[in-house]
């Protein structure tokens, strides 16, 4: 491969987060190299989707440090960590259902449209020219993702595997750093799932971004990830190459049970 | 087989990024608006005027400005007749209290009054939705009742709460005759649902819909709840501010707090629900559901009781109206939840393959 990885861009130190008496996360540390493809696994309720949570601010850990590109990074909302350049998918579709699947495009692009609304009610001159350069970037994507045929249906109409593509253009759109997938093959057959991992891998190969992917199937994710790193319980019992992980034996007994 | 968008191709983005993409439908709203400004004014009497298309103008306008709120931004108030009363009250002070000041910078000011009262009681938004948003939205509606009738100001000092409107006049133009209101009331309106056509087809109505649609993954993008909420608010507001103002000014000319008490809120709702959420073409349908049908109905239930024989007194028919106007409500509402822009947008699918059935 001729991407390289870079150097550490999120350093999360001894993150834990509770919600009440229920400890979701417990003093995790691992970190996220650029340009990676890194990846959480675990079985079900082992903290996967929080992380991310935390990582994009909806959540708040109690305890931890999160540097992102070196420096400490504030409590923040999700909207603050999008304009820092992290976007998401998420594990159930969480697309704009009356919206379609172009407009729901252009609205991962909100972050970089800057005219004012007084100019948009009257659809002015930078308005329009904005909207006009924005949709091309848009159509970039949908061509990228091979979605054209279907740019102007609205998403609920659509079958489960063409949302999760539009769920990943929506995130591509705003132009990330980091690229967070829950679950992005979740449901999917086989032919599907071939297709997002080349579109996964495309994006991280041509685009440079980071990817940060939860994923339960693990023929998948040993191919395409360079690093795994293992929850369970809200712990961390693994972390490194995707073979090193598979040969843990702490990993092993977390799936297959402590009789094997 | 006219309403086909064959050989309609676009060549630019701009060209697909208009308010309407197929020319017939160009073409058939600017007949529309022509006609209701050109052959209108012939046709129409002064009670056609005075009782049905003024009102349904101004109404047309106010259920837009919820619209906006409701079915764009997924916020639901019961405050909507409040902040037509802030629209009439302001604008009625900015006119007596500042000499010299004309006639439409008093309505838009009204508006922007509401506009600055909707993003302070579109606040509790920021933390409650649904029913309980409803709720605190009813609190706008409880403190205006109170406020214009109790605070003596705002009516300036008028000692029976009712303030009027004498004379409205616009560049030397004498707006007198209910035509020439009528048609000020219709410029009002097309402007404004161009506007509103603006707003919701660029990024600011997107991240309306974004939050309507699903809040967290809207946040996640990068859209900031508190903006997109507030400016719905105030955008909202502002429509009915100035549909409250155009209220008292043109189409009452006198008026007291009365004219905008809480029914006034449910039903510019009720319009929203019917005509169409998120559609702006629905708010134009469900006002002129909720204002024409009651008439309708009064006209004609008479005429339809002696046609089989039988003299429906005065106080039965207002009584019948009332009962069909709420049955047809519920029918409504069970064959197409989504409202009458659902069926308009259904009928216009059926239209482009007719006459073949796919």
């Amino acid at each position: 491969m001729s991407r390289k990885i870079g150097d550490v861009i999120l350093d999360l130190q001894n993150i834990s987060l509770r919600f009440g008496g229920v400890k979701a996360l417990t003093d995790i540390s691992f970190n996220i190299r650029e340009h990676e493809v890194r990846a959480i696994i675990g079985p079900n309720g082992a903290g996967k989707s929080s992380m991310l949570n935390v990582i994009n601010g909806v959540y708040h850990p109690q305890d931890g440090k999160i540097f992102y590109r070196g420096v400490e990074r504030k409590k923040m909302e999700p909207h603050m960590a999008a304009s820092t350049g992290i976007a998401r998918t998420f594990q159930n579709i969480a697309l704009f259902k009356g919206m379609s699947v172009l407009d729901n495009i252009m609205t991962g692009r909100t972050l970089k449209m800057k005219s004012n609304m007084l100019l948009q009610a009257l659809w002015l001159g930078p308005a329009q020219k904005e909207e006009i350069e924005h949709r091309r970037k848009v159509e970039e994507i949908i061509d990228f993702l091979e979605i054209q045929h279907i740019r102007k249906t609205p998403v609920g109409r659509l079958p489960y595997g063409l949302q999760k593509r539009v769920d990943l253009g929506r995130a591509l759109a705003m132009e990330p750093q980091i690229l967070l997938l829950d679950e992005p093959m979740a449901g999917m057959n086989v032919e599907e799932k071939q297709d997002m991992c080349r579109f996964i891998l495309d994006v991280n190969d041509q685009f440079g971004t980071t990817i940060v992917l939860i994923e339960h199937d693990m023929g998948v994710v040993m191919d395409i990830s360079d690093r795994v790193v293992v929850l369970d319980y809200g712990k961390k019992i693994g972390d490194g190459l995707p073979d090193e992980v598979r040969a843990s034996p702490e990993v092993i007994k977390a799936y297959l049970g402590a009789g094997h | 087989m006219l309403y086909r968008e064959n050989g309609q191709f676009k060549t630019t983005y701009a060209a697909d990024q208009q308010i309407f993409t197929i020319a017939q439908d160009r073409w058939f709203v600017i007949g529309v608006v022509a006609f209701a400004a050109l052959i209108v004014p012939m046709l129409a009497d002064e009670y056609m005027f005075r009782a049905i298309l003024i009102p349904f103008l101004i109404l047309s306008l106010a259920a837009l400005g919820v619209n906006l709120l409701v079915g764009f931004c997924g916020q639901i108030t019961l405050g909507a007749g409040a902040f037509m009363a802030v629209g009439a009250y302001a604008a009625y002070n900015f006119l007596i209290r500042i000499d010299g000041m004309p006639l439409v910078a008093a309505l838009l000011l009204g508006g922007l009054t509401s506009a600055g009262m909707g993003i302070l009681f579109g606040i509790p938004s920021l933390r409650v939705r649904g029913l309980y948003l409803a709720v605190a939205t009813l609190a706008a509606q409880f403190f205006c009742d109170w406020a214009f009738l109790r605070i003596k100001w705002f009516t300036n000092d008028s000692s029976s709460g009712s303030v009027s409107v004498s004379e409205l006049s616009m560049f030397g133009w004498v707006i007198d005759s209910p035509a020439e209101k009528y048609l000020f009331c219709l410029g009002f309106i097309v402007l404004f649902a161009l506007i509103a056509a603006n707003l919701t087809r660029a990024t600011i109505g997107r991240q309306w819909m974004a939050i309507r649609d699903m809040d967290v993954a809207a946040e996640v993008i990068g859209i900031r709840p508190m903006y997109s909420k507030l400016s719905a608010f105030a955008v909202s507001s502002f429509f009915v501010g100035v549909a409250g103002a155009l209220w008292g000014f043109v189409h009452l000319g006198s008026w007291e707090p009365a004219a905008f008490s809480v029914d006034r809120s449910f039903q510019l709702l009720f319009m929203v629900i019917i005509g169409g959420m998120g559609s702006i073409l629905g708010s134009f349908f469900g006002a002129a559901f909720i204002v024409i049908l009651p008439i309708f109905l009064n006209q004609f239930l008479p005429a339809i009781g002696s046609l089989v024989g039988i003299t429906i007194s005065t106080a039965a028919v207002s009584h019948a109206e009332l009962i069909i106007f709420g049955s047809l409500i519920v029918f409504f509402l069970i064959v197409e939840p989504h409202g009458l822009a659902r069926l308009w947008a259904i009928a216009k699918e059926k239209l482009r393959l007719w006459p073949f059935p796919h």
